[in-house]
């Protein structure tokens, strides 16, 4: 046990020497340590009440006491901007651990018991791959009614199919190992072998599958809720968008109220992309071919 | 083998849009505020008019008959009634067809274009300097919500350089002297959703066509054909990119899906007349009808794409045909 502890802290101190060695990793990682920060002690640095309505002028453009101007409401943008960051950031969190889990299950579950259950479990995610994400979505959500849960619960539902298939394939060859036919020797229950022997396998592929389908739930929670589908009392980044198209910034030019917090969620996902694309590199041996 | 292939692909096709119409039918019986619910909600309703609603709506019948019911008259094109513009649904839909059929065909095909173009020098020059900026670049666009890059060249193109119009298909009350200048009218309407689109698209068609001829180049038949002298050029124009356009098949068709999402993003934004902005305003205005006949027809518009696609697949890789 000791052995096997020490070896794993050396593998993952050599891949994340690896990781900073790659350009586009440390740059994810930045970008996303940056917008973390924000989220985690932003608010606590800099407090922002919005229904502080008239602290300021309307649509003043940035100056000395608004750093980045302030909205239709004459509040402050760059308050707005940082207690977005958390709400977007718990909202891509919680749906993409919601995603990863419904994705896990089904993909363990598919593999593991493969004939009639292996497809019926995957004809449902071709459904799933299939049906044009963006009107589903809208369509549930009009259902459920737009709130910060039902947001999370919608992409969460609706975004598990890619994990469920890398999950499934690689479940397919873990079930033929020898240490599963010994575990089934010795009589113990499926569910015990997919949790125990399974699980831990398949882990670092579902952690690798995670960046990526986080940087999608956020662009998810972005778009929905600047469709109108979003959480009044708690404004995301998607929400202030929302608020600053239909108070008709675009057409006052007022940049201000427009720029910061779509960049906020360009360079979120961006970070993401990147370590994603790092992982690619370093765990695909077909790509270091090349 | 070959007939084999399209049947199972066929089948699938029509299992899936069975799933969709089922999923449409309970979706609207259990959604919140349908006329129905609020007349019958009503304490002053009498007995004998909510039995004559009920029939009137088909659901004084159990659960299977208003199945079926629901099956016929979608089989006669029938969506029903939409409440926001008291029009049958398909009408509406109708209407609003060319507008984003005109979007999405010359953003998709500038964005193909353009993409594999981009991804063909990228991966002829990997890791130069034009690799690493369009690698990022693609990166970049791929990030990037839709709705917001649209906001952007709002802000820059139209209202701060005056270059092209905002919002709409043409200009407002003007009557135009010949066809082709309300076409011209049109196509400066037409540039900024467009682009956008295409923006937003081809960093995706990019990453795949370079990814694609980085494979095809370690195959042995590149190596061959370099040993026999041929230009870097022919190789790359003749051997590798054919064989590099296969994915791109796939891509294309998993795209249409993501395409009307995009489409829904931009015609919001640019008040652009087609089926996207359709369904903003059926959800803003809770517009079920509306809303389940979009669903529907968008479905099956992505499902058949799909359908297509494997099928134009199985003719140009013919080993598919027989692993499936």
């Amino acid at each position: 046990m000791d052995y096997k502890k020490t070896n794993f802290i050396k593998q993952t101190s050599r891949l994340f020497k690896t990781f900073i060695t790659n350009k586009m990793g440390l740059a994810g990682l930045c970008l996303l340590g940056f917008f973390v920060l924000m989220a985690i002690f932003g608010p606590l640095l800099y407090p922002y009440d919005p229904k502080n309505y008239g602290v300021g002028p309307i649509f003043s453009p940035p100056a000395h006491s608004f750093w980045l101007g302030t909205d239709d409401m004459g509040r402050d943008v760059l308050g707005a901007v940082i207690s977005g960051a958390r709400i977007s950031i718990l909202v891509g969190v919680l749906s993409t651990l919601l995603s990863m889990i419904i994705g896990t299950l089904v993909g363990i579950a598919s593999g593991y018991y493969g004939g009639r259950a292996d497809s019926v479990l995957m004809r449902l995610t071709d459904i799933f791959l299939v049906i044009p994400w963006l009107p589903l979505a809208l369509v549930l959500t009009a259902i459920l009614g737009a709130s910060l849960w039902n947001i999370i619960l919608v992409i969460g539902l609706t975004s598990w199919p890619g994990t469920a298939r890398i999950v499934r394939s690689q479940t397919l060859t873990l079930r033929e190992r020898q240490f599963v036919e010994r575990a089934k020797a010795i009589g113990s229950s499926p569910g015990y072998i997919m949790r125990k022997h399974i699980l831990p396998n398949v882990f670092p592929l579902i952690f690798a599958n995670t960046v990526l389908v986080s940087a999608i739930a956020i662009l998810s929670e972005t778009t929905l809720s600047f469709l109108g589908m979003g959480d009044t009392t708690t404004p995301s980044w998607g929400m202030m968008l929302h608020y600053a198209f239909e108070s008709g910034a675009a057409s006052l030019g007022a940049y201000w109220y427009l720029i910061p917090p779509g960049l906020c969620v360009v360079l979120t996902v961006l970070g993401f992309t990147f370590i994603g694309y790092a992982f690619d590199e370093i765990f695909n041996p077909k790509l270091q071919r090349r | 083998m070959q007939k084999l292939y399209m049947l199972k692909k066929f089948i699938q096709s029509l299992f899936t849009i069975f799933v969709v119409i089922i999923f449409n039918f309970f979706l609207f019986r259990v959604m919140p505020g349908n006329p129905l619910s609020t007349i019958m909600r009503n304490p002053n309703a009498s007995e004998q008019a909510i039995e004559k609603i009920k029939k009137l709506f088909g659901i004084d019948q159990p659960m299977y008959v208003q199945l079926y019911l629901y099956f016929k008259q979608l089989f006669h094109g029938d969506l029903g009634m939409s409440f926001m513009f008291k029009q049958p649904v398909i009408q509406v839909i109708g209407e609003k067809l060319f507008p984003t059929i005109l979007l999405v065909g010359v953003a998709t095909i500038l964005a193909i274009v353009v993409g594999i173009y981009i991804g063909i020098v990228a991966a002829s020059r990997r890791g130069q300097k034009i690799d690493v900026i369009s690698l990022t670049l693609s990166l970049f666009t791929y990030s990037m919500p839709t709705f917001w890059l649209g906001i952007v060249l709002i802000i820059f193109l139209s209202v701060s350089l005056n270059l092209f119009p905002t919002s709409g298909m043409a200009t407002p009350g003007k009557v135009f002297s010949s066809s082709f200048g309300h076409m011209l009218d049109v196509a400066k309407h037409l540039f900024l959703p467009a682009l956008t689109l295409s923006l937003v698209l081809v960093g995706q068609f990019v990453l795949i066509m370079r990814n694609s001829l980085l494979d095809v180049f370690t195959e042995d038949y590149i190596t061959t054909a370099r040993a026999k002298g041929f230009s870097e050029k022919l190789v790359t124009r003749k051997h590798a990119v054919p064989n590099a356009m296969l994915p791109m098949v796939t891509i294309i068709a998993i795209n249409i899906g993501f395409m009307i999402a995009g489409a829904i993003q931009i015609e919001t934004v640019f008040s652009w007349p087609g089926l996207g902005r359709l369904m903003y305003e059926a959800l803003n205005n809770r517009d079920y009808p509306l809303l389940q006949g979009i669903f529907l027809i968008v479905s099956i518009c992505v499902v058949l794409a799909n359908f297509i696609a494997d099928i134009i697949y199985g003719f140009l890789d013919p080993r598919i045909k027989s692993s499936t």
